[in-house]
């Protein structure tokens, strides 16, 4: 049984120590396309801890049992059935959120982070490790959508969390919206800008050439 | 080789797996329908009554819309090449449905909205005031815009001239330039607008770079959206003449609704 510590480190880790977008470089696609506002990014990072988290514990609870030559594909199953089981929830009881995030949230099938997880942890530890390091992941994955859809609402919309804190030149505000980071793309300049910040703070995590 | 590598353990393992997976995910399908089902249609309801301006007054909530809804909202069918009504259940016709099949839909000639195919029949929503005299009509109407069809619920006074609230309701197009055809402030500009010239012949326009003061029959484009807002100036055009909506306005537009 782990102690408490490697679960903090499992928890926690992939935040900043960690990170699956900053360090691994792992589900970029997904990132780019829900950080335009802070509520899409909120939605996307709890499908994702919730979806990373439980195909792990189900991974991890038959990986004694899954034959070596179709591994990936029983991961893949395993996930995408919860995919769409939570793409039904949120149609059931988020539908506005739904019809914006429907696409993405398909998506997470095929996010790197999950599957990632899956292969490299779920399939050697036991299951409630692996269903920390599935919070975990899914957790750091958040906190980087949170930061750039911070700075991407915030610039292109002047608003968080579609509160409004910079009035708009076309609502009758002073604020000229920047309408470069309303596009997804955007996003590569702002995770770029964070991963390099992070590093300045941790050159632990620079690469050697 | 171990034994769970097997030919014969790998196929029951796997066997295994897809039923229990197929299993959840039809539960979770099945099971979470009729709340799917209410959400939709309490959103098209929400946006058929933002269409003829009663969105205020009927306030949030589930029970508040569906109340107001059923107070002054009738759906009915119409033929689409005759502009009469017609007897059906309007409330479980799905147009997007018929479109589909060649008996029940035709290929416009002239799809300037790229509709693709349209339906023969489609429903209007008649709104009535509190004496109960028909006030609104609620015309649906779609049409591609850069990316997507865009769906939109247009809520028109009963000379089917001036427009009341134009809604779109369903749409993908770029979040914050074409995506802001569902900004109030912009869907405000098309209150009183007039859809027909005094000939009555179709005038209404989107324009690039605004319109002037006081045209009646224009509304300012969207800036870095200029696909878009062709797309729904070609959206009116097509849905306002004859393949859409002419041989219904033709009837109606001096009374009798």
């Amino acid at each position: 049984m782990a102690d408490s510590q490697a679960m903090k480190k499992a928890l926690w880790g992939p935040v900043l120590d960690n990170n699956p977008i900053g360090l691994q470089v792992l589900g970029i696609c997904s990132a780019l396309a829900v950080t335009g506002s802070m509520q899409k990014a909120l939605i996307m990072t709890i499908a994702v801890v919730l979806v990373c988290a439980f195909s792990n514990l189900f991974i991890s609870m038959i990986r004694n049992q899954i034959p070596n030559a179709v591994r990936i594909i029983v991961q893949m199953a395993v996930i995408a059935s919860l995919v769409i089981v939570v793409d039904q929830v949120l149609k059931a009881f988020a539908y506005e959120m739904s019809k914006e995030l429907s696409v993405y949230i398909a998506l997470i099938i095929t996010n790197c982070i999950v599957m990632g997880r899956a292969e490299a942890y779920a399939m050697k530890e036991p299951p409630l490790m692996s269903f920390i390091d599935g919070i975990g992941n899914g957790i750091g994955y958040g906190a980087m959508l949170m930061a750039v859809a911070f700075f991407r609402e915030l610039f292109s919309k002047g608003s968080l969390f579609d509160i409004e804190i910079l009035p708009l030149v076309q609502n009758g505000g002073w604020y000229q919206g920047n309408g470069l980071l309303i596009l997804p793309f955007s996003s590569f300049f702002v995770i770029g800008l964070i991963i390099w910040a992070v590093r300045e703070y941790k050159p632990e995590q620079v690469e050697k050439d | 080789m171990s034994n769970k590598d097997s030919f014969g353990r790998t196929l029951i393992f796997v066997l295994i797996v897809s039923l229990v997976c197929s299993i959840v995910v039809a539960g979770a399908a099945v099971g979470l329908k009729p709340l799917q089902l209410d959400n939709k249609q309490l959103y098209k309801q929400t946006k058929i009554l933002e269409a003829s301006g009663l969105l205020e007054q009927a306030g949030k909530g589930k029970k508040a819309i569906q109340d107001t809804y059923g107070k002054y909202v009738t759906a009915k069918l119409i033929d689409l090449d005759t502009g009469e009504f017609v007897e059906g259940d309007a409330a479980t016709y799905d147009q997007r449905l018929a479109a589909l099949s060649s008996d029940t839909s035709i290929k416009p000639k002239a799809d300037i909205a790229k509709i693709n195919r349209r339906a023969n029949q489609t429903v209007v929503y008649l709104v009535k005031d509190e004496s109960g005299k028909t006030d609104t009509v609620v015309l649906e109407m779609r049409g591609s815009g850069l990316w997507s069809m865009m769906y939109a619920f247009v809520g028109l006074s009963t000379d089917l001239n001036t427009v009341k609230n134009v809604i779109y309701y369903d749409q993908g197009e770029t979040p914050g330039l074409g995506g802001e055809i569902e900004n109030p402030q912009w869907k405000a500009l098309w209150q009183g607008k007039k859809l027909f010239n005094d000939n009555g012949d179709i005038a209404i326009k989107v324009i690039k770079g605004g319109a002037k003061a006081g045209d009646i029959h224009g509304v300012d484009g969207l800036s870095g959206a200029t696909l878009t807002a062709n797309g729904v100036e070609d959206t009116f055009t097509f849905w306002l003449g004859e393949e859409g909506f002419g041989p219904f306005i033709a009837k109606y537009r001096n009374g009798g609704l």
